[in-house]
């Protein structure tokens, strides 16, 4: 069964659980298993068009599945899929801050 | 602006060292890395921090990226220490240690955001943030630091 590592962030939407498992064939399969299984993942994960949100990666192994076959990648037995959060920001010009502040 | 009922971050003196003297370090770019620890039903404390190259393409005087091979680095070391993975600290060089809209745009939630200001290559103020609920801003974490002896010690190596 492929496993998937479900982000700290997310887990509590999950049981608090750090892995998944599944017997699904592909990435599309194991990402519907896992919200149908923990169903507060979903808008987490899933945007309002079905897909995969633009914030979050997911890899197959080390391979990030843009590179693949997106999420009609297919997995095989001890696949291990990471979902992976973008982690990114810096700081806002003081211009924009003083208005924000206003 | 700290949301009730929150725990408070409990920043041990160990980690809080390290993001220091690599928030200078990295000035005046920005700097960035993994806090990990655990949590009592009152405080959250944090116990190793760990950098990580900051992978933002152009200035990183003004921004962060951290890799995704980097995050899931992060989590395996979470794992095998048997740590929760607690939030993420970066710097913010000379500007106040307050979220900004590109904080906000891909935060998480349950992590920590603890910011460092970098003034002139001194750590001004540390604060930090976690995102509410609705997921569309920031609380401000009541934070306590166990390093407060040892900061005019560092910030004069």
């Amino acid at each position: 069964m492929a496993k998937l590592i479900i982000p700290t962030p997310l887990r509590k939407y999950a049981n608090n659980t750090a892995f998944f498992e599944t017997d699904s064939f592909t990435v599309d399969q194991a990402v519907e298993a896992l919200t149908t299984e923990y169903p507060e993942l979903k808008t987490h994960l899933i945007d309002n068009n079905g897909k995969v949100r633009s914030f979050i990666k997911v890899f197959v192994g080390d391979d990030d599945i843009k590179a693949l076959d997106g999420i009609d990648t297919e997995l095989n037995e001890n696949d291990v899929v990471s979902i992976v959060p973008a982690i990114a920001g810096g700081v806002q010009a003081l211009y924009e801050q003083i208005k924000k502040w206003h | 602006m700290t949301e009730q009922n929150s725990k408070i971050l409990i920043l041990e003196s160990e980690p809080d060292i390290l993001m220091r003297k690599h928030s200078i370090e990295d000035f005046p770019n920005e700097s960035c890395g993994f806090m990990y620890g655990y949590e009592t039903e009152t405080e959250r404390i944090i116990t190793i921090a760990r950098p990580v190259i900051n992978s933002k393409e152009g200035d990183q005087k003004r921004r962060f990226e951290i890799s995704p091979f980097d995050y899931m680095k992060a989590e395996a070391f979470a794992l095998q220490k048997n740590l929760t993975l607690l939030g993420v600290y970066h710097s913010h060089p000379q500007h106040p240690a307050i979220a900004s809209v590109h904080d906000l745009k891909s935060a998480m939630p349950f992590f920590s955001y603890v910011i460092y200001s970098v003034m002139n290559a001194k750590i001004d103020d540390v604060k930090s943030w976690q995102l509410k609920d609705n997921g569309e801003e920031f609380y401000e974490e009541e934070v306590r630091l166990t390093i407060l002896n040892t900061v005019n010690k560092i910030q004069t190596t």
